[in-house]
C-alpha cells in the first residue's frame, strides 16, 4: 500500500524519488508521524512535496489510497506489519534503522489507527459537508478554506483524509494561469547572461591581478555589469476567435514588457496568421513589413507567438496576405515557416486547451513551432523549450516550407 | 536519542502560534538534518519561524539576509582584500597573515559554533538563480575550505536551517529535493484569533470577531493584488483599539482606518467597490 501511494504521487505528477522514499521511511521509522494517519500525512507531505503546486496532486493521491483505509483499518495494519517485517525490503536500511522499524509497538499502532478510524469515519460526514457547503460560504474560493471547520491548532482531531479531500491546495496548480507576476517569473527564466557595453563595475580579482603585477601600486580593472543579452520577439494574435483571451495575453504581455529583464522586447500583433504585413497597435493600424522585419533582426531574437492557430485552412494554405488587397504573395503557412527559419529559437503559445489541437490548422502550425500551452506549466516547457539548441529535423522541414510557391498575383482566393 | 527527539517535538512558543503542518515539517527537518525551505504569503511568518523557533529553544540564531547582488560564497566568508592592500600600502598590519582578513559569514559562523544554532536564509529567492546550486554541498556536508588560508571549518553540530522564500523564482530541483519543505497556508479563523491573542492579549471579544469578520471578507473580495494579511490584520487592531472604535462601525462599508489594511490603490478601489456591491443587495 505504501508503494502504492508513491507510484499515485507519480501519477498525480508529484515528482517523488527514492531520495524522498529514503527519507520518509527514516522519518516514519524515527516515530516523527507519531503512529497516526494525520502524522503520516503531514510528515509524507513535507518530505514529497518540493513546492505547493504538488499539494494538490498530494492530497488526489492520499485520499486515493488511503480511502480504503477506513474500510478495512486491520487489513492495513497486517500490511504494514508484513511490510516492515520482510527482510529483502529492510536489507538496504542499516541495522540501528531496522531495528528502530520493528521495534515500532504494533499493538499501539493498531488501537490508534482503530480509534482514528472510528474518528474519522464522523468526522470524513463533516468534511463533505464542508465541501458543499464550501462554495456558498464567502471565504470558499482560491484556497483560503472556510471558517468553521479547525484546520490549525493542537488537539490533532482533524482526520488527515478530509483534509486530502477538501483539496485546499487546487489554486496552487500549475496548470493554471494566475497572474502577470508568476508569468514574469516563468519568463525570466529565457536568459542568457552576458557582459556587454559600458565598463561601470569594478572587478575586484583582476584588481588585485594587476595591482600586483604593478608591484603594489593601485591598478584599476574594470568591467561592463552582467546583463541579460536576449531579445524577444513577441507576435500577438488579436481579435476573432482570440477576443476570449484579450486578457490572458495582455496579462502575458505586461510580464514580457515590465518583469521579463529582456535586453530588448519587441511586440507587434497579426490576425489569424502573419502576412505580408505586422502592425504595431492592436487596431492594425500602424503596420510595418513583415520581410523588413526577417531582414532587420538577427537568428539570436527569440521568437514568441501567441495565438490560437484556429482558422478556416484556407487562411492558412490559400489565402495570401490581405486577400481584400489582391492576394499575391507567399500563402499564409510560408510566411509562418520563414519566421520559424529565420529565428530558429522560436515557440507558439496555444491559449486554448491542448485537447483540440489536432484541429487541422493547429495541426499544421504545430509542424512548423513547437507550441505550448498558454499556463504556467505550458510557459515553464516554452522557457526549456527556448533554452535547447533547435532540433535539426523541424528546421530543415521548415527550410522547405519557408521556400514555399508564391500564389501568382492576378489569382484572387477562392472564398 | 529518538525518543528525546519526540520530547523536543516543537508546537510554537507563546509569542508565536504554528499550525500542526508546520510543527511536523520543523520536527521532521531538525531529525533529518535538512534545511526546512518555508513559502508562504507575504506577512504569513516567514522570517520569524526562524526567530521564535531560537528563542523558544534558547538557541543562538545567525540571520543572512539574501539580496539580488549576494554571493553564496559570503556565507561562508568573506576576504577583505581591499583592507589588506590599504595594510601593505601603509605598512599598518601584519599583512603576511591572510587568516586576519578572513571574515566568517553567518553560515560560517553557525559551523564554527560547536554547539546547536539556527541559521536563517531570509527570501533565498532574491539572488541569482544559481545561488542555491552554490551552496548544495556545503548544506549538505556543513563544512568548507577557504582557499586562501587551506583552513577547513566543519560544523561538530548541524545547525538547524531555515529557508524562506517568496516565490519571485524557481528554486533549482537539485536543491528542493535536499530540502524539507512547509507551504504556510493563510491561517483560518481559528488559528488567526490564536495568533491575535498572542499580540493583542486584553482585546474586547466583540471587536475581535468584527474585526476577523471584516477582515475576511475584505480577503475574499475578487482582485485584490495583495490581500492583507496577519501582520496587516494586527496592524490594523492596534489601530482600532487606539483611537477607540466600536465594534459596530466594522459591520458596514467604509472600514476605518482601510489604509493599514490594503497598501495598493487598485486594491482600495476593488474593495470600495465590492462593499457597494454588498450594500446595494
Amino acid at each position: 500500500m505504501f508503494i502504492d501511494f508513491f507510484y499515485a504521487l507519480r501519477q498525480r505528477g508529484v515528482p517523488v524519488t527514492t531520495h524522498n522514499w529514503l527519507a520518509l521511511v527514516r522519518a516514519l521509522a524515527d516515530g516523527l508521524h507519531q503512529q497516526s494517519l494525520e502524522g503520516f500525512y503531514r510528515v509524507a507531505r513535507c518530505l514529497c512535496c518540493a513546492t505547493e503546486v504538488h499539494y494538490d496532486g498530494f492530497d488526489q493521491a492520499f485520499a486515493q489510497v488511503f480511502r480504503g483505509v477506513e474500510v478495512d483499518g486491520a487489513a492495513v495494519l497486517a500490511q504494514l506489519d508484513e511490510y516492515l517485517r520482510d527482510p529483502k525490503r529492510l536489507a538496504y536500511l542499516d541495522p540501528a534503522l531496522r531495528a528502530a522499524l520493528q521495534s515500532l509497538d504494533l499493538e499501539q499502532l493498531r488501537r490508534l489507527f482503530e480509534e482514528r478510524l472510528a474518528e474519522q469515519r464522523k468526522r470524513h460526514e463533516g468534511g463533505n459537508r464542508w465541501i458543499g457547503t464550501g462554495g456558498t460560504s464567502p471565504f470558499g474560493q482560491g484556497g483560503v478554506h472556510p471558517s468553521g471547520v479547525r484546520m490549525g491548532g493542537g488537539g490533532g482531531g482533524r482526520s488527515a483524509l478530509a483534509v486530502a479531500d477538501a483539496r485546499r491546495f487546487r489554486a496552487y496548480r500549475n496548470d493554471l494561469v494566475l497572474d502577470t507576476r508568476q508569468i514574469a517569473a516563468a519568463l525570466r527564466r529565457i536568459r542568457k547572461m552576458a557582459r556587454k557595453g559600458e565598463e561601470l563595475e569594478l572587478d575586484l580579482p583582476h584588481t588585485v591581478d594587476a595591482t600586483a603585477r604593478n608591484c603594489g601600486d593601485l591598478e584599476l580593472a574594470w568591467r561592463p555589469p552582467r546583463k541579460n543579452d536576449v531579445r524577444v520577439l513577441l507576435l500577438m494574435d488579436v481579435g476573432g476567435s482570440m477576443d476570449p483571451f484579450a486578457q490572458l495575453v495582455s496579462q502575458l504581455f505586461s510580464a514580457a514588457s515590465q518583469g521579463g529583464g529582456f535586453r530588448e522586447l519587441r511586440s507587434y500583433y497579426f490576425h489569424n496568421c502573419v502576412y505580408g504585413r505586422l502592425y504595431e497597435d492592436a487596431l492594425f493600424n500602424r503596420g510595418l513589413s513583415t520581410t523588413e522585419l526577417l531582414r532587420d533582426l538577427d537568428p539570436s531574437w527569440r521568437l514568441i507567438l501567441v495565438g490560437d492557430a484556429y482558422m478556416h485552412p484556407g487562411e492558412l494554405m490559400m489565402s495570401s496576405s490581405d486577400w481584400w488587397q489582391g492576394g499575391g504573395g507567399p500563402v499564409g503557412i510560408t510566411w509562418l515557416a520563414r519566421l520559424a527559419d529565420r529565428f530558429p529559437h522560436a515557440a507558439w503559445l496555444n491559449p486554448e486547451k491542448p485537447d483540440i489541437w489536432d484541429a487541422p490548422t493547429i495541426a499544421e502550425v504545430r509542424r512548423v513551432f513547437a507550441m505550448f500551452p498558454l499556463s504556467l506549466d505550458g510557459l515553464a516547457e516554452m522557457v526549456a523549450h527556448l533554452r535547447r539548441p533547435p532540433s535539426p529535423a523541424r528546421a530543415s522541414l521548415v527550410h522547405r516550407i519557408a521556400q514555399g510557391e508564391d500564389l501568382p498575383y492576378p489569382r484572387r482566393s477562392e472564398y | 536519542m529518538q525518543a528525546m527527539q519526540l520530547q523536543t517535538s516543537w508546537r510554537g512558543t507563546d509569542r508565536y502560534i504554528v499550525s500542526e503542518e508546520l510543527g511536523t515539517a520543523v520536527d521532521v527537518a531538525v531529525h533529518l538534518g535538512r534545511p526546512l525551505l518555508v513559502k508562504g504569503e507575504p506577512g504569513t511568518g516567514k522570517t520569524l519561524l526562524a526567530v521564535n523557533l531560537a528563542a523558544g529553544r534558547n538557541l543562538p540564531l545567525e540571520r543572512w539576509q539574501i539580496k539580488s547582488t549576494t554571493k553564496a560564497v559570503e556565507g561562508l566568508y568573506t576576504y577583505d582584500t581591499v583592507r589588506r592592500l590599504h595594510d601593505s600600502r601603509f605598512g599598518t598590519g601584519e599583512v603576511a597573515d591572510i587568516a586576519r582578513y578572513i571574515e566568517l559569514g553567518p553560515l560560517g559562523r553557525a559551523f564554527e559554533r560547536g554547539e546547536p544554532c539556527v541559521v536563517l536564509i531570509d527570501e533565498v529567492d532574491k539572488a541569482d538563480l544559481e545561488f542555491p546550486n552554490d551552496l548544495l554541498h556545503e548544506l549538505d556536508t556543513m563544512s568548507f575550505t577557504i582557499p586562501e588560508t587551506g583552513r577547513t571549518v566543519t560544523a561538530a553540530v548541524r545547525p538547524i536551517v531555515i529557508i524562506t522564500s517568496n516565490n519571485e523564482k524557481e528554486l533549482p530541483d537539485a536543491f528542493l529535493r535536499r530540502c524539507v519543505f512547509h507551504f504556510i497556508e493563510f491561517p483560518d479563523r481559528e488559528l488567526m484569533t490564536r495568533i491575535v491573542r498572542v499580540h493583542h492579549p486584553d482585546i474586547d471579544d466583540a471587536l475581535l470577531a468584527g474585526a476577523l469578520e471584516a477582515f475576511y471578507r475584505l480577503r475574499a473580495v475578487e482582485g485584490l493584488r495583495k490581500p492583507p494579511s496577519t501582520s496587516e490584520l494586527i496592524d490594523w487592531l492596534s489601530a482600532l483599539r487606539l483611537a477607540g472604535i466600536a465594534p459596530a462601525k466594522l459591520l458596514g462599508a467604509g472600514l476605518p482606518f482601510l489604509g493599514t489594511l490594503l497598501k495598493k490603490e487598485t486594491d482600495f478601489d476593488a474593495a470600495t467597490r465590492a462593499a457597494a456591491r454588498n450594500r446595494g443587495r
